[in-house]
């Protein structure tokens, strides 16, 4: 069998094991998984920037929190907003701040752009962080979540978790479908021309700032979605959403999965959240709290990472079969 | 605003500059001669800082503090070079920049871990506790002179090294071309890792000697971090000069914007916005020169 297929068909399984979750699983695993996916389609979008173009963004959280404040300041006082004109507007507000930003920073390379991406961030971070349009450094709470009503008909009711966690589902699959349908266009192979040799593409007469622009709006509107989801799940948006903890765990999660793969930053997603996960649920021994202190094994598993696997799973994955190919 | 107020705030200025022209240089020189971008540098900040507060409080003396924590600091910065960095010089920026942001995770736990995570406070040393007189109400400390003396006696040294000596000319060599430095029989393994222990031990002494005007508190070399970016920006990569100007132009943007009041349509913009000024000032160079004021053009 090709591993095209084999691919297809693994892609095909781990949809329908997500989608079967909510059967089996209990309330803490499925809102797990909810967050899993919202950071997967984060990661995603991100992967768009550094693994497909070549752009390494450290300030992508800017866009993800973004959308959640969008979506915080789009709700009124004790009633609930719209779904379905409150979700592309949000949207619309982190892809409308990516081509402010984006204009501003896709005029640099290499190890500017990725300084320049972390202070826009910060940036914006300050900005909610101490003044009060947004409840400052407390963040603030959406007292209700959005109602999704056409007329009369309700098709999902985001109070209830297992419909949050198919609304992300539906999301995230979608957030794969369109990104892999720009990859394969004309227009993502233009991107990876840039990432290859800017140079050469200019030369071959591509205007590559708007194509860059372009690419950094996209991946900006996609970390929208991922924002307010991430708003509708906990009800609550802080700044630490825009923070650079947050930026910097999501090029981890990419780089853990294998740049330059769709699937690769998904998966990453869910290792980087599964280890913190487990690691702030160590236990107590000998009066020092283990647990407290994940942080420590978080920065040691990075730089161990960082210095083992630079390619991540992916690979791995390619040098296993590299062997078996070889016939070792 | 009266002149003496305009005064302190213009010394206040430049001496925040001038710290951050410490921490930023190191930062900017282990770029640009060693290509490597260590996003742990603020970090070294905040451990001055606490290793300032330590070890004050163990030898009941700032003064002997200050070069045993720079001893430190530097030390550190050796050992972190030989078991890390040289793994990083043939790497990408991305991995340089996860690498080291693992590190200020580990940093920071360790921190947690020895020290706690209160906020500190480190007494000024009896010899520089006084303060200026200026009128009846206002003067101004001796101590924030002291800063800024000392920040401007290291860029001077700092410039004489780099312009003047032996060593300096072959770290300058070294920046240009590795491999033909290295053939001439120097070893630049060990230049390198001088140049990567002095980055941080300038990052460490602005740390120790900020302490006494600045609380020492957890999370404070990643505030400084940040802002050493948007020097750089605006300076330009690997430029000693840059750094130096840009330094002080945030040292004064940041200061005056927190105390000027401004309003637009009614809106009040400063002093609410003013964390916010120095961003803006990195936005209008990036439109301007988005190689950084002094950087080379790619």
């Amino acid at each position: 069998m090709n591993s095209r297929r084999i691919a297809i068909a693994a892609i095909v399984a781990a949809v329908a094991a997500l989608t079967l979750l909510p059967l089996f699983g209990e309330k803490f695993t499925v809102q797990t998984f909810t967050k899993i996916i919202v950071m997967a389609i984060l990661a995603m979008s991100l992967d768009l920037l550094i693994g497909y173009t070549g752009l390494v963004s450290f300030g992508h959280a800017a866009f993800y929190g973004a959308a959640a404040y969008a979506l915080a300041l789009l709700t009124p006082q004790y009633r609930a907003a719209n779904f379905w004109t409150s979700f592309p507007l949000s949207v619309a507000a982190s892809a409308a701040l990516a081509l402010v930003i984006g204009f501003l920073v896709v005029r640099t390379r290499g190890i500017y752009f990725i300084m320049v991406t972390l202070a826009f961030a910060q940036m914006l971070f300050f900005l909610f962080f101490d003044t009060k349009i947004a409840g400052g450094s407390d963040g603030i709470y959406i007292d209700v979540r959005p109602v999704a009503k056409i007329g009369e008909l309700q098709p999902f009711d985001l109070d209830n978790f297992v419909h949050v966690y198919y609304v992300a589902l539906g999301c995230l699959v979608m957030t794969f479908v369109v990104l892999r349908t720009i990859l394969q266009s004309p227009f993502g192979r233009v991107l990876a021309g840039i990432r290859v040799n800017e140079h050469r593409m200019l030369s071959l007469g591509y205007p590559t700032f708007r194509y860059k622009l372009a690419c950094f709006v996209i991946a900006g509107a996609f970390a929208g979605v991922a924002g307010y989801l991430s708003a509708v799940q906990y009800g609550v948006v802080n700044p630490e959403m825009l923070g650079w903890h947050l930026s910097a765990a999501l090029m981890m999660m990419v780089i853990l999965g294998g740049m330059g793969t769709l699937v690769g930053p998904a998966v990453g997603a869910g290792i980087w959240m599964l280890l913190e996960i487990g690691l702030q649920s160590l236990p107590q021994t000998d009066g020092v709290d283990i647990g407290k202190h994940w942080q420590l094994f978080m920065g040691s598993f990075v730089v161990l990472a960082t210095l083992l696997l630079p390619k991540g799973l992916a690979g791995v994955a390619d040098a296993l079969r590299g062997r078996e190919a070889r016939g070792d | 605003m009266d002149f003496y107020t305009f005064l302190i705030q213009l010394l206040n200025g430049v001496q925040y500059g001038l710290l951050l022209f410490l921490v930023a240089s190191g930062l900017t020189l282990v770029f640009g001669i060693m290509g490597i971008i260590n996003v742990a540098h603020g970090s070294f900040y905040m451990i001055g800082a606490y290793l300032a507060w330590w070890l004050a409080g163990r030898f009941d003396s700032f003064w002997i503090a200050l070069p045993a924590g720079i001893a430190l600091t530097a030390a550190i910065g050796v050992a972190l070079e030989t078991l890390v960095i040289r793994h990083l010089y043939d790497r990408d920026h991305l991995y340089q920049v996860l690498l080291t942001y693992g590190l200020i995770l580990v940093f920071e736990e360790t921190r947690s871990l020895l020290w706690g995570d209160d906020v500190r406070g480190v007494q000024i040393p009896e010899v520089l506790s006084a303060s200026i007189r200026l009128t009846e109400t206002l003067s101004y400390p001796v101590y924030r002179l002291w800063i800024s003396a000392v920040c401007l006696i290291v860029a001077g040294l700092m410039y004489w090294v780099l312009q003047k000596t032996r060593l300096g000319m072959i770290i300058r060599a070294g920046s240009f071309n590795r491999d033909m430095v290295q053939s001439l029989g120097i070893n630049v393994q060990l230049v390198y890792r001088i140049v990567f222990a002095a980055g941080i031990a300038l990052a460490g002494l602005a740390g120790m000697i900020a302490a006494p005007v600045s609380a020492v508190f957890p999370g404070m070399g990643n505030q400084v971090l940040i802002i050493c970016f948007v020097v750089i920006v605006i300076g330009g990569m690997g430029s000693v000069k840059g750094a130096m100007l840009a330094s002080l132009l945030i040292g004064l943007v940041d200061t005056f914007g927190k105390v000027i009041h401004l309003e637009a349509g009614g809106v009040r913009l400063l002093p609410e916005l003013s964390s916010m000024t120095v961003y803006l000032l990195m936005a209008i160079v990036l439109l301007w020169r988005p190689e950084g004021v002094f950087g080379r053009r790619p």
